[in-house]
């Protein structure tokens, strides 16, 4: 039960002002001027000499060679796979995740029945499925649909299942003596409970499923940015291959966002987002 | 404890692994198929193929890098870490960099890193390794010792302790949970890497050799290397929360408290 700390953390943060918070600009700021000298940064240590231009190139050629790809459409093809790969993986695992949690979560025998294998076989590291699924489906998207699927699908379904169990006793008796049906009972009691887990999960999924997408087309060949950036470090393109590094860089930001606007807009009702909006 | 309720525990504990091995076997066990070997047929060839001179040459090797690896991201991440959350400035400064750094995904560190240092020795892995496991330690690190109690710093700086020991008895402590959080992502991000790390050039190492057998169509010595990592990730993960459990008990008991458990 103890391994849930990083879930909702912002609801046990202390309820009064937080003494001298700086301005959020000038945090902005800040931020900006970082990116900038990390920038700055390497820009010079490759101009200078310092680290070898042939390992590091310049930022600039770099997001020449980033502007180049735009103008391709070979770049826009494997974008969008990649993307489809990481969208359809990430749903199975969700609605996988949520359906058998609930089932497992509402129904304490099948839920210390399963205890002991769920335990056992989420630390199972998903890239041991790797020549698994190239004896299976070779370099067809599917491979990297099972390695996403497995990987999202333990992290979905541990929060659901945290979820599921931090019900209130209250709340189910008071449904069971009014005689909720039991799907009566997962709609409105189990599941807003459960969303802020779920929210988590989805979060959390999310970022595994990019890394398994990106895994599997890196290493075994299936089709999207990953494969890229491999051609394109072994045929010794170095800004490209950095250039492709910075596109995944952003879409798992992009990706991180996503997540985080999501939950803000499915938990605008719970106190931890609540008490963040100022 | 009764017997009627050990039996029952041991039930509830090993009923449905045992159910689905015993699927397992018994549904691969006349398998013509080349990709499912019965499930004897890979028993039988564990003990041979997963000999001693094996585990010495590959499995150590790759148990090695994966520890130096993780343990240089645990000092780094924490170091920076708790650096970064004590200065607000410097958070500030560094947030946007470092959540793009944590964006991406680690497995594609590995071409550029192979640029730098090469992909044949020990040291380009032992980068990915922990450069993968940093982000995620760092980044808890940050937000714990942000999110630290106000009255406990304020209390450590009314009783003047040095910043020293307000660092190993005020702030270490409070953030340990959020760092362990982040601990155990990285763990699991590590395995992925230990793995991935050997599938790039001509290696030895775990990873390496179950790729060997998948190409070289020795299925049933693949599925011994599958269930190999299998169990060293259930291991790894088993003494990661023995560790977390004895480090970490005050805040378990904290938690259950809170809960009125």
């Amino acid at each position: 039960m103890s391994s849930s700390p990083p879930t909702l953390a912002p609801t046990r943060r202390a309820a009064g002002p937080r003494p001298r918070r700086r301005g959020r600009r000038t945090d902005a700021w800040l931020g900006v001027a970082g990116v900038f000298i990390v920038l700055a940064g390497s820009e010079l240590l490759s101009r200078t000499g310092i680290v070898n231009p042939d390992f590091l190139p310049p930022v600039t050629e770099m997001y020449a060679s980033l502007f180049g790809l735009l103008g391709e459409a070979d770049f826009w093809e494997s974008l969008w796979l990649t993307v489809r790969g990481w969208a359809i993986g990430l749903a199975a695992a969700m609605a996988l995740g949520i359906v058998v949690g609930f089932v497992i979560g509402s129904i304490p025998f099948l839920r210390a029945f399963t205890n002991s294998t769920i335990e056992f076989l989420r630390p199972i590291p998903s890239v041991a499925l790797i020549p698994l699924v190239v004896l299976l489906f070779g370099t067809q998207p599917q491979s990297a649909f099972l390695l996403v699927l497995y990987a999202a699908f333990w992290q979905v379904l541990v929060q659901v299942l945290y979820g599921v169990a931090d019900v209130d006793p209250v709340a189910r008796d008071t449904a069971r003596s009014y005689r909720f049906g039991p799907l009566r009972v997962a709609r409105s009691v189990i599941y807003p409970t459960a969303l802020p887990y779920i929210m988590t999960a989805f979060r959390l999924a999310a970022a595994v499923a990019l890394i398994l997408e990106i895994t599997a087309e890196l290493v075994i060949g299936v089709p999207g940015l990953g494969r890229d950036i491999g051609i394109a470090q072994s045929s010794g393109n170095v800004p490209e291959t950095y250039a492709l590094v910075i596109v995944v860089g952003l879409i798992g930001v992009g990706v991180n966002m996503f997540a985080r606007l999501v939950e803000r807009k499915a938990l605008w009702w719970h106190p931890s987002v609540r008490s963040e909006t100022p | 404890m009764t017997v009627p309720r050990l039996a029952r525990k041991a039930f509830m504990l090993l009923g449905l692994p045992i159910i689905l091995v015993a699927v397992w076997w018994v549904a691969s066990a006349g398998s013509t198929s080349p990709f499912w070997p019965p499930l004897q047929t890979i028993l039988e060839t564990f003990p041979a193929t997963w000999t001693w001179d094996r585990i010495v040459q590959d499995v150590m090797p790759s148990l090695a890098r994966l520890g130096i690896g993780y343990g240089l991201a645990v000092v780094i991440g924490v170091a920076a870490g708790t650096a970064i959350g004590l200065m607000p400035r410097l958070r500030a400064l560094s947030e946007p960099v470092l959540e793009f750094f944590r964006a991406v995904p680690p497995p594609v560190l590995v071409p550029i890193i192979a640029l730098f240092a090469g992909y044949t020795g020990w040291l380009g892995k032992i980068i990915t390794i922990a450069l993968g496991c940093l982000w995620p330690i760092l980044l808890n690190t940050v937000e714990g010792v942000r999110g630290l109690e106000p009255v406990l710093g304020d209390t450590a700086k009314s009783y003047h302790l040095s910043p020293w020991r307000r660092l190993v008895f005020v702030v270490l402590p409070g953030a340990s949970p959020r760092i362990f959080a982040g601990a155990r992502q990285a763990l699991s991000i590590g395995v992925i890497l230990m793995v991935i790390s050997e599938l790039f050039g001509a290696n030895r190492g775990l990873g390496a050799a179950i790729v060997q057998f998948q190409r070289s169509f020795a299925i049933p010595q693949m599925w011994t290397g599958i269930i190999l990592l299998g169990l060293i990730g259930v291991v790894l993960a088993a003494l990661f929360k023995a560790v977390e459990n004895r480090m970490l008990a005050w805040y378990v008991g904290q938690r259950q408290i809170e809960r009125g458990e």
